[in-house]
């Protein structure tokens, strides 16, 4: 038999967030009435409240971007990273007694949370805009390169977060209380709300350091084209979620010589 | 094999840093038959749980040639708002088998009837203990680690365990870890004596039962 010390530690590494995705699905929709469905549905209905109120007040009419599409894209942005941090957030208690077994690790509980999350997230989004385009009250998007591209950076993102924030809420009971805080002032700011062209110059600058910005407008970019100057970096993008992605998993792995299974 | 060299385990209290294990040298050959005797708090049960690899020590290291199980005991290990069967069909996918053909043994095993569709946080914990047994026959491995859970449940569970573990399977190694003296003289061939985070290991069981009791005495 051929031995691979890496390819073994892949596999077993791909079995257990296989179990853990399944376990996770069974304990929070269950095996009742449409369970699995709601991983897309939740951020579905969440998606098309806010888009339906934007549309009643008539946020449409202050500018030329079409508002239903404009809400889409936004929104989904922010439930991608903001569902996934929060669902890391306290993560690992439910889960301690399966942290007997010496193959789950700290890590793969954060990695299946959020795959489930971005998988919600990223179904509802495609499906919303498939169906509005179809029956034409959005535009079909322009370029769909740019909207993989950006979505992709935020799936990224969201990942990098999920860590940050699973393994600092394991150490402070403070995290979890000042973490609704931060992602209640960050939906504005990330984006969802505005387009970056729409701000003064001076506040632009400031707000272009936020990374999630830059994947929005990524995004817009894809949906509507040239008719908006979209001011998107993505290579800043990418390097702010290394550098996240590496302290992310440094406080992981820190997190993971403290857990103890009870 | 299974083998830890110079193990010290410490946990962070409020008054400092508490030494649980101190330099612990332990050998597990394939087929031998450990019993492990300490008062409660000992570090017992967390030798149990670096060997299986569920803890991590604090310095040490841990060398595993052979497949080892987790640590059976009462509860743990289980996803309590899942059911038995939930619960089997996750460890079996952790550990890479079909779980399709061990439904009907552990069903069998646990006797559990309807309860093993119930979730597990509604099990006595005998009930957990045979579950927790039942699913480790299931997944076979070459070296049992048995945290108590042997001193809990009836008569026919023992009776059970003795033909499953002892008779069926007495190739296999296995670790057992008990303050109560029967377990581990009906089971083991070779016994250790936890004193203050310090392992004594005696080829005889009465002799490690003399220095336990004087360690209890003092």
């Amino acid at each position: 038999m051929n031995h691979h010390p890496l390819r073994d530690a892949f596999a077993v590494q791909r079995r257990v967030i296989g179990a853990l995705l399944l376990r996770e699905v069974i304990t929070r929709y269950g095996r009742h009435n449409i369970g699995v469905l709601w991983i897309m549905l939740e951020p579905m209905l969440f998606t098309l409240g806010v888009s339906g109120l934007w549309y009643i007040g008539r946020i449409h009419t202050l500018t030329d971007i079409p508002v239903i599409a404009f809400a889409i894209t936004g929104y989904s942005s922010v439930l991608a990273w903001r569902n996934t941090a929060n669902r890391c957030v306290k993560a690992i208690e439910p889960n301690l007694a399966l942290m007997y077994h010496r193959n789950v690790k700290v890590i793969d509980v954060f990695i299946s949370r959020t795959i489930l999350e971005l998988a919600g997230a990223t179904a509802s989004f495609a499906v919303l805009t498939v169906i509005f385009a179809s029956i034409g009250i959005m535009k079909w998007p322009h370029d769909i390169a740019p909207i993989l591209e950006g979505w992709l950076l935020l799936a990224w993102f969201s990942f990098a977060l999920g860590f940050i924030i699973g393994a600092i809420s394991e150490r402070s009971e403070l995290i979890e209380r000042v973490w609704h805080i931060i992602t209640y002032l960050l939906f504005p700011l990330s984006g969802a709300l505005y387009m970056v062209h729409w701000l003064p110059k001076g506040m632009q600058e400031i707000m272009l350091w936020l990374p999630m910005v830059h994947g929005v407008e990524i995004i817009r970019h894809g949906f509507f084209g040239e008719v908006v100057p979209t001011y998107e970096n993505p290579v800043y993008f990418a390097l702010v979620n290394l550098i996240l992605t590496l302290i992310g998993l440094a406080l992981v792995k820190e997190c993971g010589r403290r857990v103890q299974p009870q | 094999m299974i083998s830890l060299k110079q193990i010290t385990k410490y946990y962070s209290t409020r008054s400092g840093q508490h030494c649980v294990l101190d330099g612990v040298d332990l050998t597990i050959h394939p087929g031998e038959k450990l019993g492990i005797l300490g008062r409660n708090g000992s570090g017992k049960s967390t030798m149990i749980r670096i060997l299986s690899g569920a803890e991590l020590p604090t310095s040490g290291r841990v060398q595993r040639g052979m497949s080892v199980s987790w640590p059976l005991a009462f509860g743990g290990a289980f996803q309590g708002s899942l059911t038995g069967l939930d619960n089997l069909k996750f460890i079996c996918r952790i550990y890479n088998i079909d779980y399709r053909d061990k439904v009907e043994y552990v069903e069998d095993f646990t006797e559990l009837g309807k309860f093993f569709r119930e979730p597990v946080k509604s099990y006595s914990s005998g009930m957990a203990a045979r579950l927790a047994f039942a699913i480790s026959m299931a997944v076979e491995f070459d070296c049992f680690l048995i945290d108590e859970t042997i001193s809990v449940g009836d008569v026919r569970f023992h009776a059970k365990c003795q033909y499953e573990l002892f008779e069926k399977r007495k190739d296999r190694s296995f670790v057992m870890v008990s303050h109560e003296a029967h377990n581990i003289r009906e089971h083991c061939t070779n016994a250790g004596v936890l004193v203050g985070g310090k392992l004594s290991m005696f080829s005889e069981i009465d002799a490690a039962y003399a220095y336990y009791h004087e360690s209890i005495g003092n």
